[in-house]
């Protein structure tokens, strides 16, 4: 019984007598076909990829295994902050606290290491201290519906002063503590002169995040929640989604992983003080949208994340290679990278979703 | 059918809204293989009852049982695991997900690696194979489809989740007639296969194809249950409205009739073929100088989306309209207003007084929006203007400072109708203008609208009393199902009676053509009544048209 006829001209299937290259260009039309999202993040990875070739060809030195591992263990922490913000931005929401958390996190938890507290103690306190922000935003935003952004911003001022009034000072970690252990540097590969492959605890910790969460967003039915949201939150209460939990549980993952960004990044520099952390949430918010994530909800990709913070921290390597652009550029630069991404998801949306 | 138990019983179900009972002991059977329609006007209180059973709204009082269980569900979700499933009018999907996983969306198959994509998919084929939708790629992002196919996916979300229960909440508004045919064949085979269907439907040729019975319900109170072929039209519309025809005749056909000699004047407005797809069929309208046109229809009807389309609040997707004589494109309300249209919203109290502003200011805002916000004007001239239009109206209490909101709904109605006023335009589309307010000031209100087309404004009374409509308006537009089905010219012997014949017959033809069901209505429709039919077949617009 058909009722209405084919509204779409039946895609032929690619003859088996084609060439490899041909079924693969036929595939891959058809992906960017039945989900266009995969263009901004797609654009992301060209965009990275030419920043490499062209630091390559004017710095040099890119393409090697120590500039490459650098690359990773100084962004571990931001990769798994972008990670973070793009659930947030999927639903639609937005979360300002992530900074602030991490400043309270640390400076929490390096106190408390150095009270003497067990350190494996003070690793899931520091994360707990994120989760615990996170819900509270959480239970904001959808109990007492209070907009995202007011809610995190509230929970941002409450955590720069929790750790105000808990340091000013810097403070250092022991150096005999446990917790430096993660953000020790292992040689993989050794290379001629320091030209090794290098890796962290802290980075293999992102990387896992990373894969964690692309199983949850992509084979979960949580996940899923947290794609319908975005696109329609009415309408996926009226699916029988669960909205409310997976909204909350959305600022809990964000505050979460800010706590594991915490840890990852004081044992990078066994230093934390109140101030870490200053417009980190904003990096990481950049850093999703560069990885193609729409801010108004519905549409991204975590590894686009990862590349857009790759692109972030790239940037950084560059304009310190080039020696002659002034480090107030980054800033500059970064704005523009971030409009370019954003006229170009307009470009995409305004054909899509018409 | 009703041999069986019926799988929902709503027994004395009561909601209350602050200051308002949406529902007043209402009672509702629903049994299993049968497709039962709620009848009832807009704010009757219809969706109300579907929210109470589905859990959206708490009831205040009654009980509902489903499946022999008495149940509250807690929202959509409870009630979908309990077989109960709705598809709204607005179609409540994700756009941004593939056409699979709408269907599948919280159902999705799981194996020991999360989803099992590939058996998500296929299991969401087989749920569109039942409607015949199997050679849709579910790969495809769901905004590649048309509304209307869309509505159909939403259908085979909820078979995909095994409903007992079908809520169809005005699936048909979005569809055009061949889409209609293609929904209710499905309807028919979850019927038959035992599913129980709810569905609503402003359209009543639909009604009387689709249901086995029908529920009427009216300002929250149940009217009655019975099965459709044993209720004529006339009845229905009737107890949907509340009023005994024969009685509601005996009123109106005083207002007088101006000789106006329809062929020779040139019209201060007119629209030809004018459309907007979902909201109103191709229509033709004429508006003159001074002339007072009424739009009838009961409540859905497409009067509201026509006088949308009449000063820009929607751009019409086809048709044009031109004003004295020259072609004029209104692209939105304050264009509108610069042409000299003025609407005045059936919505009062959401979209016309802002509450908390003071009746001077209420009613200078459309004048001082129309000169722009850089030119204030003068307190002064303020002053005199309202004062002038507080004392013509005989708003009370006659302070201008007073805030709106602390005004009667009618005096609330004055100060709207003064607002337009002041803006001085050529024709006012009044949008039920004497809802919800006392009968000494809709007295004053329709003195009013006469007086202003005495002085050559043209207006457009729109309103569910068909007595008023009749007794104001010079001619009357009659509106069903979203199209113009006639035009009265209005004279001594026009009464409401006439207006629901002209509703009902046009409804009896329509069946009778299609050959749905027996025309067992008695009543003939009026021949003496002079009405003009649009030309036209209606319907072949929506095929054409291209999928959005």
């Amino acid at each position: 019984m058909t009722i209405v006829q084919n509204p779409h001209t039946p895609q032929a299937d690619a003859p088996a007598t084609e060439s490899g290259a041909t079924r693969l260009i036929a595939r891959s039309k058809r992906v960017i076909a039945s989900n266009p999202s995969v263009l901004p993040t797609g654009a992301a990875i060209v965009i990275f990829v030419g920043m490499v070739i062209y630091g390559e060809i004017a710095y040099g030195r890119i393409l090697q295994y120590n500039t490459v591992s650098n690359l990773f263990i100084n962004n571990a922490h931001l990769i798994i902050l972008a990670v973070a913000m793009t659930f947030v931005i999927l639903t639609g929401g937005i979360d300002l606290s992530v900074g602030a958390v991490i400043a309270l996190s640390s400076v929490a938890g390096v106190m408390l290491a150095n009270a003497g507290w067990n350190p494996l103690v003070v690793i899931v306190l520091m994360i707990l201290i994120g989760t615990t922000m996170g819900l509270v935003s959480g239970i904001l935003i959808q109990f007492f519906n209070v907009q995202p952004f007011i809610a995190t911003l509230a929970m941002m001022f409450l955590g720069r002063g929790l750790a105000a009034l808990l340091s000013t000072q810097p403070e250092r970690l022991g150096d005999e503590s446990p917790i430096l252990w993660l953000g020790e540097q292992f040689k993989l590969i050794d290379g001629p002169k320091v030209n090794d492959v290098v890796i962290t605890p802290g980075v293999i910790i992102a990387v896992i995040v990373v894969l964690i969460a692309f199983f949850v967003l992509h084979r979960t039915r949580t996940g899923r929640t947290v794609y319908a949201i975005g696109g329609s939150e009415s309408s996926s209460a009226l699916m029988g989604l669960a909205v409310p939990r997976t909204k909350v549980l959305v600022y809990v993952i964000s505050g979460t992983l800010a706590g594991v960004a915490a840890v990852v990044y004081t044992s990078r520099l066994g230093i934390a003080q109140n101030i870490t952390g200053i417009g980190w949430e904003l990096d990481a918010i950049a850093a999703t949208v560069i990885g193609g994530t729409l801010l108004t909800g519905g549409y991204g990709f975590v590894l686009g994340s990862v590349v857009g913070a790759l692109v972030l921290g790239l940037m950084n390597v560059l304009i310190t290679r080039d020696g002659g652009i002034p480090p107030e550029m980054t800033t500059i630069i970064t704005g523009g990278i971030l409009l370019i991404f954003v006229i170009l998801q307009r470009a995409v949306t305004s054909k899509w979703r018409t | 059918m009703t041999d069986t138990l019926p799988i929902v019983e709503m027994r004395d179900i009561s909601i209350e809204f602050p200051g308002v009972k949406a529902l007043d002991g209402v009672d509702f059977r629903l049994f299993p293989g049968e497709i039962h329609a709620l009848m009832g006007e807009n704010g009757a209180g219809k969706s109300t009852l579907i929210k109470a059973l589905t859990g959206v709204y708490r009831i205040d009082g009654g009980s509902i049982v489903v499946a022999g269980q008495e149940r509250q569900f807690t929202g959509t979700r409870d009630a979908q695991s309990a077989g109960v499933s709705t598809v709204y009018q607005e179609i409540n999907l994700v756009t941004n997900l593939t056409i699979g996983e709408n269907v599948m969306l919280g159902h999705e198959v799981r194996g020991a690696f999360g989803i099992n994509w590939r058996a998500t998919h296929a299991a969401a084929t087989r749920a569109l194979a039942g409607l015949g939708l199997d050679y849709l790629d579910t790969h495809m992002p769901l905004s590649t489809l048309s509304i209307a196919m869309q509505q159909l996916v939403a259908i085979s979300r909820a078979m995909a989740i095994k409903a007992k229960v079908l809520i169809l909440d005005e699936p048909t508004s979005s569809l055009d007639a061949a889409e209609v045919d293609g929904l209710f064949r499905v309807m028919r085979s979850l019927r038959d296969q035992g599913v129980a269907i709810l569905f609503v439907s402003h359209f009543l040729d639909q009604i009387y194809a689709i249901s086995d019975r029908l529920t009427i319900l009216r300002n929250g109170r149940w009217e009655g249950e019975y099965p459709t072929r044993e209720l004529d039209r006339h009845s229905l519309i009737s107890k949907m409205i509340g009023k005994d025809l024969r009685a509601l005749s005996s009123l109106g056909g005083s207002r007088r009739v101006d000789q106006r000699d329809y062929e020779s004047d040139a019209p201060l407005f007119a629209a030809k073929g004018l459309a907007r797809r979902g909201s109103i069929e191709p229509t033709d309208l004429d508006i003159h100088r001074g002339e007072v046109l009424g739009f009838a229809g009961l409540l859905g009807s497409g009067r509201t989306e026509l006088a949308r389309l009449l000063y820009g609040a929607d751009r019409a997707d086809e048709g044009e309209t031109t004003l004295h004589g020259k072609r004029v494109d209104i692209k939105n309300p304050a264009d509108g207003l610069e042409k000299r249209i003025a609407f005045s919203t059936e919505n009062r109290r959401d979209e016309g007084i802002i509450a908390d502003l003071t009746v001077r200011e209420n009613m200078i805002l459309a004048m001082q929006a129309e000169r722009g916000w850089a030119k204030p004007i003068p307190r002064k001239e303020q002053d005199e203007l309202v004062a002038k239009y507080i004392t013509a109206l005989n708003v009370r209490p006659s302070d201008p400072n007073r805030l709106i909101k602390n005004l009667s709904g009618g005096n609330q109605q004055k100060v709207l109708l003064g607002r337009w006023l002041a803006t001085n335009p050529e024709l006012l589309i009044l949008d039920e203008p004497t809802r919800g307010i006392d009968v000494g000031a809709k007295a004053e209100i329709q003195e009013a609208v006469v007086e202003l087309a005495e002085n050559g404004v043209s207006v457009v009374f729109i309103s569910s009393e068909l007595e008023e409509v009749v007794r104001l308006s010079e001619r009357i537009v009659v509106l069903k199902d979203h199209q113009k089905i006639g035009e009265i010219v209005n004279g001594p012997e026009i009464t409401a009676q006439h207006v629901v014949d002209v509703i009902a017959a046009h409804g009896v033809e329509a069946a009778a053509e299609s050959d749905i069901i027996d025309a067992e209505d008695e009543h003939d429709p009026d021949t003496s009544t002079p009405t003009r039919t649009p030309q036209a077949s209606t319907r072949a617009y929506a095929a054409t048209e291209e999928e959005s």
